[in-house]
């Protein structure tokens, strides 16, 4: 947005302050079994995300505050974590939109187990990614050349190539934190793209993956996922197509 | 020897515990998941239709006493239409509550448990119910006539 000319304006280029609380769950399984809560309280401006408020606190603060982060531009999914209760990516969500006047938590995100402070194990979530075949599956002769597809053909599956395996939707899924044994929405949105794409002949092999009792049938249509997913993703709708298909293929 | 091998070494394998424990293919909770919809919309009908007939037509609730119910039980019609809204809500609510127990017991034990427990009750509600419809008897012998239907005779 563009900055307007209202009187009296702080210094060009200069964006309002404010200080903020950070409430991070921590633990450091070499110290504790047990998992514990602590304050930090930054100085953050208009334009820093919970991302900047976790960099201050590590860079000036606390260097043994532990968490993930690459990118940090919402591209590689290394930080999806519980903000006041919802999964976001930390890269992604400015301080100013989750009520900075109140302390904003900050805890890993669930049903993974916890590493330290705010990195989980991914291992589990990953293993259910690898059962569902993410990769193009084709019979017969290798094409000299490019696997045609129409516009309308790519549309099909658009909204589930955009995946990043961020792990939000899966881990804000209560039939996921139960058990671990789900396969979680994210093995579905990732064999949906595979499933309605035209090149790809798995489509029947990863149906028959997904139609387990830990399958696409443990989804309780929670919208969960779809509100967690920081890439605006319609998983609960990709979910009830692929259960859709499976429908159609048995009767 | 150092601090890193020593922290790892308290770490077991990180693989082994999260591996899914069995392939459970099948089309077996794809049909349950067809029946739930299925048996709710004739549950419906049944439902809001046993409401209608018995709470609303005529006198409405007021007229609910033993001749009533051994009235409407005297016709087949009725008959089938409680035994069909006994077994179908038995069997959606069964496999309801045997899907809630799948989502919130976190133990194998606890949910072989509350299943075995609800595998029970079903049986015997379903049981008693059934043994009900059709063994009902609409003029038991003895009984002040004033309580019977019109059509008992003895
Ligand atoms: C009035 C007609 C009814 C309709 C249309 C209906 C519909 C449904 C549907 C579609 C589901 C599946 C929900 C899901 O998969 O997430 C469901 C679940 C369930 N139903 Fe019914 N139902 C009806 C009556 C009943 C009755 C009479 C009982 C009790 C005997 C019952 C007990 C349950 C239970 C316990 C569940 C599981 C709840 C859950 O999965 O979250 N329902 N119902
Ligand atoms: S579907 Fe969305 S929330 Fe789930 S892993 Fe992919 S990007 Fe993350
Ligand atoms: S750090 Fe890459 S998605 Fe946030």
């Amino acid at each position: 947005m563009t900055a307007t000319l209202e009187a009296p304006a702080p210094a060009a280029g200069e964006i309002p302050s404010f200080t903020v609380t950070l409430r991070v769950r921590r633990f450091n399984p070499e110290v504790s079994d047990e998992a514990t809560w602590q304050d930090f309280t930054v100085e953050a401006h208009g334009t820093d995300r919970i991302l900047d408020a976790l960099h201050k606190i590590k860079w000036d603060e606390d260097g043994s505050l532990t968490f993930r982060r690459s990118c940090a531009h919402g591209v590689c999914g290394s930080d999806a974590m519980r903000i006041n209760g919802r999964n976001r990516l930390a890269c992604k969500t400015l301080l100013k939109d989750v009520n900075p006047d109140k302390p904003i938590t900050v805890e890993p995100i669930k049903g993974l187990p916890v590493v330290k402070d705010l990195v989980v194990d991914m291992e589990p979530f990953f293993a259910s990614y690898r059962e569902i075949m993410p990769f193009l599956i084709t019979t017969g002769n290798e094409p000299s050349k490019e696997r045609y597809q129409s516009p309308e053909d790519r549309a099909r599956f658009d909204d589930t190539t955009k995946c990043i395996l961020c792990a939000a939707c899966t881990s804000s899924c209560p039939v996921f934190w139960t058990d671990g044994q789900y396969f979680g929405p994210a093995a579905i949105v990732n064999a949906h793209r595979f499933i309605f794409d035209s090149r790809d002949e798995g489509g029947s092999q990863r149906l028959e993956i997904l139609n387990d009792k830990e399958g696409v049938w443990r989804c309780r249509t929670t919208f969960n996922c779809t509100e967690a997913c920081p890439r605006g993703i319609e998983v609960t709708k990709a979910i009830q197509e692929v259960k859709r298909a499976m429908i159609t293929r048995a009767f | 020897m150092t601090h890193g091998t020593a922290a790892v070494a308290k770490v077991d394998s990180p693989r082994s515990p999260y591996a899914r424990r069995k392939t459970t293919r099948g089309n077996y909770e794809l049909y349950s998941w067809v029946f739930m919809r299925a048996s709710g919309v004739v549950l419906l009908v049944l439902i809001f239709g046993h409401l209608f007939v018995n709470l609303m037509v005529g006198e409405g609730v007021h007229a609910i006493d033993f001749g009533f119910v051994a009235g409407k039980w005297a016709s087949p019609m009725w008959q089938v239409w409680d035994l069909l809204m006994l077994w179908l809500a038995m069997i959606h609510g069964t496999n309801g509550v045997r899907t809630i127990i799948n989502d919130y017991a976190t133990r194998d034990v606890t949910r072989g448990v509350l299943k075995g427990l609800l595998y029970l009750a079903f049986a015997v509600v379903v049981v008693l119910g059934t043994l009900v419809i059709f063994t009902f008897d609409a003029c038991p012998p003895g009984s002040p006539a004033e309580l019977l239907p019109s059509f008992c005779t003895a």
